[in-house]
């Protein structure tokens, strides 16, 4: 039995102390937006969620890529991992939205282009989980899996820019966004440090939660080896 | 290895055996054509299609119709090659493989403008209304494109799988959905003869994005049918 890595212990450690940072930021220190009021503070960690989310997706791009060109396993592990922790965290995005969207556009759902293009992108990820559990062989799998992340990462650049390119009421606080748009503030100093910091808060959990997934399949897979190894 | 055939000569060998096996058998447009007549049909009750409603959703009801007509064209049109070890003959054949994928697509592509030039005038005859405007036909035709282009590298994934026939719709509607919302905008701004400025977005998205997944299946269908 192999023991954690000692730099994935110490990133644990920091995104742990970062969390309690962040919280505390968010809570206590920034100064609570004066129209919204307490709900705005969702902001913080809705954002963050999000870039997590598509920090992921992204990742597992580039690992079907790599798994298309050098056929190596361990991509396809990596590819699996980075679209688990992007639906989840997309998830976490969807619900904080709904959470202030409640309040300050009085309906917990509406089908604005950038909540539409966001649950369009949660299906194409559900696809890719669906497709895997279709296929048996994993030589197979992978190959699929890969191509459907490069195929389904379409969705992710059309979430993005869907706030900045078509009539919304959603809000784009970082960058110039419609007028029409419910909710939109300035940010103050204070606002944008706290919003930095837990973008880098959310950018380690999610460097410590790849290494973990991505550590957990290969192991899963020494397991499978060695039992195969038993059988014989 | 150097393919022996050139491309556009194994392209329309894949498209010419494609068409005359349909010309003999018409077991895929038949059953397209059957199945888009009955979804035509539930809608009429479904949404009491009467001259109001119609003026609305139109539209909406015929992109529907086409696309759940496609994935069943799809389907067939990919189970054919697997079952009866058609595909394997292919890949064997010293040929271009972005050539088959191409071939195919294009037959596709046949199939499913054949099915909406049949349903377009039952349609206007149906409901009275004219559905031959230029701009809508052009909006079907890109439409099309995009849905075969996309739906013919799926299904050559799907049908490899052990949930093949779930699997189709699963795979390809979340990534057709930015299609179909261009197609049905674009098409309901023809029928309500709404001003070419606020039409032409969303002739422009249905260009890219035909062009972005024409390249990214140009790019990947090679390890879709790579053993």
């Amino acid at each position: 039995m192999k023991t954690q890595p000692r730099l994935l212990l110490i990133i644990d450690f920091i995104s742990v102390i970062l969390l309690i940072i962040a919280t505390i930021l968010v809570f206590f220190v920034v100064p609570t937006e004066a129209v919204m009021g307490l709900v705005q503070k969702v902001f913080y960690f809705h954002v963050a969620a999000g870039w997590v989310g598509m920090m992921a997706f992204f990742t597992a791009l580039v690992a079907g890529v790599a798994y298309l060109v050098t056929k190596q396993a361990r991509w396809d592990r990596v590819g699996l991992a980075g679209i688990e922790i992007g639906i989840v965290y997309m998830l976490i995005n969807i619900i904080t939205g709904s959470i202030w969207a409640r309040p300050i556009w009085n309906t917990w759902w509406t089908w604005d282009p950038r909540l539409t293009t966001a649950a369009i992108m949660e299906l194409v990820y559900a696809a890719y989980l669906m497709l895997r559990s279709g296929i048996e062989d994993p030589e197979r799998r992978a190959r699929f899996s890969a191509v459907y992340a490069i195929v389904g990462f379409v969705s992710v650049p059309m979430t993005f820019l869907s706030i900045r390119i078509f009539r919304t009421i959603h809000p784009v606080v970082v960058g110039s966004g419609d007028p029409a748009a419910t909710g939109a503030f300035d940010m103050t100093p204070a606002m944008s440090q706290t919003f930095f910091f837990s973008l880098i808060t959310f950018t380690v959990i999610f460097v410590s939660l790849l290494w973990h997934r991505v550590r957990l399949a290969d192991l899963s897979e020494r397991v499978e080896q060695l039992k195969i190894r038993l059988s014989q | 290895m150097m393919p022996a055939t050139p491309f556009f000569r194994a392209m329309s060998a894949i498209l010419w055996k494609d068409l005359a096996t349909e010309l003999r058998s018409r077991e895929l447009l038949s059953g397209m054509l059957v199945f888009s007549l009955l979804v035509l049909l539930i809608f009429n009750f479904a949404l009491e299609l009467d001259a109001k409603a119609r003026a609305n959703v139109t539209a909406g009801v015929l992109w529907v119709t086409l696309s759940f007509a496609g994935t069943i064209g799809l389907n067939r049109s990919m189970a054919v090659e697997k079952d009866r070890g058609c595909l394997d003959g292919l890949l064997l054949a010293p040929v271009d493989r972005t050539a088959i994928y191409f071939g195919k697509t294009l037959a596709n592509l046949v199939f499913m403008l054949i099915v909406a030039a049949i349903i377009i005038p039952i349609y206007s005859i149906l409901y009275n209304q004219n559905l031959f405007i230029p701009g809508l036909l052009l909006v079907i035709l890109l439409g099309s494109i995009g849905y075969v282009v996309v739906g013919t590298l799926l299904a050559s994934m799907a049908v490899q799988a052990r949930t093949r026939d779930i699997l189709l719709p699963i795979l390809l509607f979340p990534v057709i959905i930015p299609v179909v919302v261009a197609a049905v905008k674009a098409s309901g701004g023809y029928l309500q003869s709404i001003p070419f400025d606020e039409i032409s977005p969303w002739l422009n998205l249905l260009g890219v994005y035909d062009v972005i997944f024409t390249s990214v299946a140009f790019m990947v269908f090679e390890y879709i049918v790579e053993e």
